[in-house]
């Protein structure tokens, strides 16, 4: 199995290159076109602001090249916010495959933002396994994405987010299973499995 | 829900932990990597590795082992100590560290925080801010605590935050190594003023301490090193005293 790992500015590439040589599968950190067609699995990371990633993706041409995959491709945290079709943070407008909007969290009770640390998913379906419900993985972001029919995990925090998403062969997560201990490893290998 | 965070901190130097840490589960407790690990599957929520050797020679050091750090360890870390420019800090990035910490720079260039901000995130900045009451208020020391400034806690930490710090981690230098508990009341004020994460150090000697820190002060973490590196508290010891006490805390599988 061959693992394309989207190459471009995101800080958090070393991170996912670590997590998925723990987990002992092969990968390639690139940015060329065929190379990311031809594998048989993308991941799509992400940490940076909005509108510098966007900007950045649209110059290389990558904004094109990931919505015409059609394998399955993991978007990790802004790789996720970056899948939805505009992002409040910075009035950014992003991929399109999922029909939503990203928005910044408000607090209601002094909750610090950005929420920052381990939280639980509350509900679970679809492509990840019913083990991880209410297990805890790692999150570092100020915006979220809302629930809806996409939602494959939500999270409770100010209000209940989707924390996994899925739609035909797009796959997100808001949190980051490289970062997650065993049951983000759990979250990588459940993607992987994905035909 | 969000849980409260336990963080050990390991000093390094030249690349070894320093601080005599003992454990008859590791072969090698002087090994960095190792002690990270293992504190990983423990159950701590995130580490800290300071490194407080001297020479920029011995910095390069610093790179290597916190790539080796990025590779083992499968939870979040920060790297600190000595760093006072971005280009001191992209390689820490690059090599796979989560944040980095600052502490005496940001003070003699508060712009510091500006920048590390803009370029890597606002995620990706801890400032570390040691104080001490000097006539009765809080009082900013740099260079290890050895450094008395003109800054006070509160307004230097919430300068910190317009400036685009991510977290605070507040040391007090009146509690630390003391083993009498948190400063918890600099701790909840620093919390009512932020609306980053505030962690909390120095001053832990039981587990109570822990509990005040995050009750009483209101604190999104704690961090302690000697308690833990002597076994003094074991971290699931910690995190199930602290849990049957009703506090949000993760549970590892």
């Amino acid at each position: 199995m061959k693992i394309a790992v989207i190459k471009y500015n995101a800080g958090n590439i070393r991170s996912v290159a670590f997590a998925l040589e723990r987990l002992q599968v092969d990968y390639t950190i690139t940015d060329r076109p065929e190379e990311i067609q031809q594998a048989d699995k993308v991941i799509f990371p992400g940490v940076g602001e909005a509108s510098t990633t966007m900007r950045y993706l649209k110059d290389h041409r990558l904004d094109e090249l990931i919505c015409s995959l059609k394998q399955p491709v993991l978007g990790i945290c802004l790789g996720m916010q970056l899948m939805c079709k505009h992002s409040e943070e910075n009035d950014t407008p992003c991929l399109g495959i999922f029909d939503e909007t990203v928005r910044l969290f408000v607090p209601k009770h002094h909750e610090k933002v950005p929420h920052m640390g381990w939280n639980s998913l509350t509900t679970i379906n679809d492509w990840l396994p019913s083990e991880l419900k209410d297990q805890f993985v790692y999150f570092v972001h100020s915006f979220y994405v809302p629930l809806s029919a996409h939602t494959s995990a939500q999270t409770d925090y100010i209000q209940a987010f989707s924390s996994a998403m899925r739609k035909d062969n797009f796959y997100a997560v808001q949190f980051h299973p490289e970062k997650s201990g065993p049951v983000g490893e759990k979250v990588i290998q459940a993607f992987l499995q994905q035909s | 829900m969000l849980t409260k965070r336990i963080i050990p901190c390991l000093d390094i130097k030249d690349g070894r932990t320093v601080k005599g840490v003992n454990f008859l589960e590791l072969r090698d407790a002087g090994d960095p990597v190792a002690l990270g690990e293992m504190y990983a599957q423990q159950g701590a929520d995130e580490l800290v590795f300071l490194d407080i050797s001297a020479t920029n020679e011995k910095r390069k050091t610093f790179v290597k082992l916190v790539r080796e750090i990025a590779a083992h360890v499968n939870i979040p870390f920060t790297v600190g100590g000595g760093i006072s420019s971005i280009e001191d800090v992209a390689p820490l990035l690059e090599a796979g560290a989560d944040k980095v910490s600052i502490n005496s720079a940001a003070v003699s260039n508060p712009q510091l925080i500006d920048d590390l901000a803009k370029a890597f995130g606002s995620q990706f900045v801890v400032l570390a801010i040691d104080a001490r009451k000097v006539n009765n208020q809080w009082t900013v020391h740099t260079h290890g605590g050895s450094r008395p400034t003109d800054k006070k806690l509160f307004t230097w930490a919430k300068e910190g935050q317009s400036r685009g710090a991510g977290e605070i981690l507040f040391t007090s230098m009146d509690h630390d190594g003391t083993k009498s508990g948190f400063a918890v009341d600099p701790l909840e004020k620093l919390n009512q003023l932020l609306q980053i994460p505030v962690i909390a150090s120095g001053g832990a000697g039981n587990m109570n301490h822990f509990l005040e820190a995050f009750v009483i002060g209101k604190a999104d973490a704690a961090l302690a090193a000697t308690l833990f590196h002597f076994g003094e508290i074991k971290i699931p010891d910690l995190k199930a005293y602290l849990s049957n006490h009703h506090l949000p805390i993760r549970k590892t599988i």
